[in-house]
């Protein structure tokens, strides 16, 4: 099954919730079987990764349509996200390892990162955790890549202010000094 | 550059994605800029912050299996769903022969060897995303680029106007060296030039072969050895071969 983590990766931070990630995977994996003439072989990922924040989006629309939007505006200044995830909280709380110290700031980078507006999460998780060029992720995101730029630097900036982060002293980039 | 416009090219340096002017431009500006280069340092310690404790979903394996159940029901026996399954299936026979073809050899010739290397560069080149370090139709950007980072100065050819614009280039690893790859395209087709130097020896015609589907082909030529893979067309990659040997040749 070609690209499966990343497919899925991609729609659980999206969804911020497994099941809803894992129904959104296997409806992006049939939509891109349907239209298979649209695969370039060697682009298959950012190919594929397009269908699925698609598939992301239609859902969210239908289930959740306040998210879509929430706390999203490329001109406005930089605000407060959206809430945490008690989702991920959960997820990581049921680990016995999630107890130890140092995992407390890996917990709050990841409620930090869940709690990013989605247009500004789903960049951020394209370039740190899939690696994709500025180009691929203007392709999968439909946007001039200028705008992918700007939109990470948003999005970094977001999660350099939010508060949690800020008050853990432990992690470098909680530093914010202004 | 000012404060105002280093504030989001810092992000674009970061990752790797400006042209080398605005790369210049941005070490300058941090260099005489102490407020931006704080904000440097805490991006760049964000970033590697998030790449090492974010959590990566995988797939679980329920997934795996339900994504897989649904699939043929979907597409029955449609000839499109081969495409895909094919792919996985002539991987899984190139490596089948790429097995048998090592035991029977057990000891292969250099050629043979870096002819495997060199196709696997080039897959490997496609399907990790990594195609490029630097994407540059300009051979006067791509240039100083590479020869920044090898121990010799290879040749950057510029073959636009014959049909082969050059893409950009990045640094690989064939036969225990850091070699130089240049990437051009041809209607949508990836051609990999990888380029080294080689003990002074004379220069080689071009010899070409096929292997899994890929068109290889090779020759030496100033003191360098070149050579060029892709699933292009054989007639257009002939051409293309013969283009990079004239322009090497000229340039001497």
């Amino acid at each position: 099954m070609p690209h499966l983590d990343a497919a899925y990766n991609l729609a659980r931070w999206l969804t911020r919730n497994e099941h809803d990630a894992q129904d959104v995977v296997q409806d992006a994996y049939l939509r891109a079987f349907r239209f298979f003439e649209g695969f370039r072989g060697g682009e298959g990922r950012a190919w594929l990764l397009t269908i699925v924040r698609h598939t992301c989006y239609s859902w969210l629309e239908k289930n959740r349509p306040a998210e879509v939007s929430a706390g999203f505006d490329d001109e406005a200044p930089a605000g407060a996200g959206a809430g945490f995830d008690p989702d991920m909280m959960a997820a990581e709380g049921g680990n016995p390892e999630a107890i130890a110290l140092q995992n407390a700031h890996r917990r709050i980078l990841n409620q930090a990162i869940a709690a990013l507006p989605l247009g500004f999460r789903e960049v951020l998780i394209l370039r740190e955790l899939e690696d994709l060029s500025y180009k691929e992720i203007a392709r999968v995101v439909d946007v001039p890549v200028g705008t992918v730029m700007s939109r990470l630097a948003r999005a970094r900036k977001l999660l350099r202010q939010s508060a949690p982060l800020r008050a853990m002293s432990g992690l470098p980039a909680a530093e914010v000094k202004q | 550059m000012n404060c105002r416009d280093a504030v989001d090219l810092v992000h674009g340096y970061i990752d790797g994605e400006l042209d080398l002017v605005k790369c210049l431009e941005i070490e300058q500006h941090l260099g005489a800029c102490p407020a931006c280069k704080v904000q440097f340092d805490q991006v760049r310690e964000l970033g590697s912050g998030i790449r090492s404790h974010a959590v990566y979903h995988a797939a679980p394996p329920a997934l795996r299996a339900r994504v897989a159940a649904a699939l043929p029901r979907e597409s029955g026996s449609d000839a499109r769903a081969w495409g895909w399954r094919g792919t996985a299936a002539a991987l899984a026979l190139a490596t089948l022969l790429g097995l048998g073809f090592g035991l029977a050899l057990l000891q292969p010739g250099t050629e043979d060897r870096l002819a495997r290397e060199v196709v696997a560069g080039h897959v490997r080149s496609l399907m990790a995303d990594h195609l490029m370090d630097i994407a540059s139709s300009d051979q006067h950007t791509v240039k100083p680029w590479i020869a920044g980072k090898l121990d010799f100065s290879p040749p950057v050819m510029d073959l636009a106007a014959q049909g082969y614009p050059l893409a950009g280039g990045r640094l690989d690893y064939l036969d225990g060296r850091s070699v130089m790859a240049l990437v051009y395209r041809r209607h949508g087709h990836v051609i990999n030039l990888f380029v080294w130097t080689q003990a002074p020896e004379a220069d080689s015609g071009v010899r070409s072969d096929s292997r899994q589907g890929y068109n290889v082909a090779h020759f030496t030529q100033a003191g360098m050895a070149f050579w060029a893979v892709s699933d292009l067309n054989p007639e257009e990659f002939k051409a293309f071969v013969g283009l990079v040997r004239d322009q090497v040749a000229s340039a001497r």
